[in-house]
């Protein structure tokens, strides 16, 4: 722009210019609002959330006002309280295991969903996202009642039942960024791979399934977080038996531990940076597609 | 050939699978038994019955109206956002671009209570209790205006830069070339985003039970949707007969959106066939 500008000699081209240079500026202003809304409600929440994580409330016995110290207590409490703990691995253990049956069913589903000779539907991909259209606490309820009424309930099998629910909700998650990758496979490297001898196995894990790996870890970060944190599915699927990290966040919020809390929440943001660290080193085009969901 | 075979049942088998609690349901919309896996015999009662819940019909009217003014906001929002950060130097533009991933990796429970955490804490500040619509409205922002954002950013990228300055040298004003030409060019972008904060809002339940106060036509009461109003009956029990019946008008909807959007597909691209043949 700024060589075009150089360019400009005439006044009326000069004039233009001038207003061109105004507009820009004022075009770039436009972003104002969203900056001040990212600001106060998504900085500065963020930034209260850290100072209670790191903070605790004392009360001073001569005047009986409280006030916020700076103090290690949520942190202690959090590593010595075997139920804290506790939380930390069993959300770990079903997020990991959520994850897993999400690939293992979603890669081939996805790799069949791609391949024109097998399905020439494009709808039928719209259609293994539609079920997210329906309300997520009435699907939630939907599936748990089935299970009831198949005898998987909450009070018998907690695990299976949240398992279950968490692989119903997320695979569309698992399936879109997946079969992006899929549709966009190198076919003449596989076709090459299969006549220079290599087997359907070796086709599979030397050339596939390398060529997805972006899709792939993009659907990881898609299912394990929400996994990890989720209130609803387990809270309704194992009837209360199971804790996640959005449970007990939850927990606490109702008990208005703040401080202990807000500890949760910093640890949660810390799998985060995490998960957004991977997500900028690996998938990056593929977010944005499967963003669009 | 057995590849094909495999592959379609395969790909069908799940698919029942994942509709399979939703189609029961619907089917046992047609019984007004209480529990699902009872048959009373056919009935078309719980669709009177759900019309007449005025519980339901509350909220789904207030899950509405936030849908609809959150939607609007946050694509207003995120839409201006896109074109300003667009227009800035790089620099501004990356960090923009970061700061916008944070909500969208953010677990929903943070945004929920750390928002929460900031309302109180700001209202024991200035001795006010701060829960209303307007919190609720805020988180449901937060939620989507992420989403608006990524979904305009692409539309201004591919947008030929040419089109403004041509509209400049014809004698438009920036205002003017800003409206009529950067507009219409990035509009479907801003529907998508538009489309997939109301699907978001509709959808939400964590940051709707944490931000909600009292206010629209739940009156005094805290403001009920359908999300926090499923939760709390399906924490006491099966889900309630009218219920049912709601997920079969639901799922009729989502059918016919996806029939609309395929043949919206299919002429575009038939738009796009004869176009490439002349």
């Amino acid at each position: 722009m700024k060589s075009n500008e150089a360019a400009t000699k005439t006044p009326k081209a000069d004039k233009k210019a001038k207003a061109k240079r105004f507009f820009a500026l004022q075009r770039k202003y436009l972003c104002i609002p969203y900056i001040i809304f990212f600001i106060l409600f998504i900085f500065a929440p963020i930034v209260i959330i850290l100072f209670y994580a790191f903070t605790y409330e004392v009360v001073d016995p001569a005047t009986h006002t409280a006030h916020f110290e700076f103090s290690w207590q949520p942190l202690v409490n959090f590593f010595t309280d075997p139920s804290k703990i506790n939380v930390l691995f069993v959300s770990l253990f079903i997020a990991t295991i959520t994850t897993l049956i999400c690939l293992i069913i979603g890669f081939p589903l996805a790799y069949f969903l791609a391949d024109k000779k097998i399905n020439k539907n494009a709808v039928l991909v719209t259609l293994f996202v539609a079920p997210m259209w329906i309300n997520f606490v009435l699907r939630t309820g939907a599936t748990r009642d089935l299970l009831t009424w198949f005898g998987i309930n909450g009070g018998t099998h907690p695990y299976l039942a949240t398992i279950i629910g968490m692989v119903q909700n997320y695979l569309p998650f698992v399936i879109l960024p997946l079969y992006t990758t899929m549709t966009k496979l190198d076919k003449s490297q596989i076709e090459a791979a299969g006549d220079l001898g290599a087997n359907p196995a070796q086709v599979m894990f030397k050339n596939i399934i390398p060529q997805a790996i972006p899709g792939i870890v993009s659907a990881c970060l898609m299912t394990f977080m929400p996994t990890m944190s989720s209130y609803v599915i387990s809270d309704v699927l194992s009837e209360g038996k199971i804790t996640l990290f959005g449970n007990y966040i939850e927990l606490e919020f109702t008990n208005k531990a703040w401080n202990d809390g807000s500890f949760m929440a910093f640890v949660m943001l810390l799998f985060i940076a995490v998960t957004m660290f991977i997500s900028q080193k690996f998938g990056k085009d593929d977010e944005k597609e499967a963003g669009q969901w | 050939m057995v590849k094909k075979i495999i592959g379609r049942c395969y790909i069908y088998l799940i698919l029942i699978l994942m509709y399979l609690p939703v189609l029961v349901l619907i089917a046992f919309s047609f019984t007004e038994a209480t529990n699902v896996g009872e048959w009373t015999g056919f009935s078309f009662n719980l669709f009177p019955r759900l019309f007449q819940s005025e519980e339901i019909m509350t909220a789904l009217a207030n899950t509405v109206i936030i849908a609809i003014t959150s939607a609007l906001a946050a694509t207003i929002l995120g839409t201006l956002g896109a074109i300003g950060a667009f227009y800035s130097k790089k620099r501004a533009r990356e960090a923009i671009d970061l700061a916008t991933q944070i909500p969208v990796v953010n677990a929903e429970i943070v945004v929920a209570f750390s928002l929460t955490v900031m309302f109180v804490f700001i209202g024991n500040i200035i001795n006010v209790y701060m829960f209303s619509f307007w919190t609720l409205l805020v988180g449901h922002i937060c939620l989507s205006i992420p989403f608006v954002y990524t979904s305009v950013k692409p539309k201004l990228q591919q947008m030929d830069p040419s089109l403004y300055e041509a509209a400049l040298d014809l004698g438009a004003s920036p205002s003017k070339a800003l409206g009529k030409v950067i507009i219409p060019e990035i509009m479907p972008g801003v529907f998508s985003g538009f489309l997939l904060s109301i699907t978001l809002s509709l959808d939400d339940f964590i940051v709707t039970a944490f931000t909600r106060g009292s206010g629209l036509l739940s009156g005094e009461k805290k403001i009920e949707t359908l999300s926090t109003l499923i939760q709390a009956k399906i924490k006491k029990g099966p889900i309630p007969p009218e219920m049912r019946a709601l997920t079969t008008i639901l799922f009729v909807v989502v059918i016919l959106a996806v029939i609309g959007v395929s043949i919206y597909k299919n002429r575009q691209d038939k738009k796009e066939k004869t176009r490439r043949a002349f």
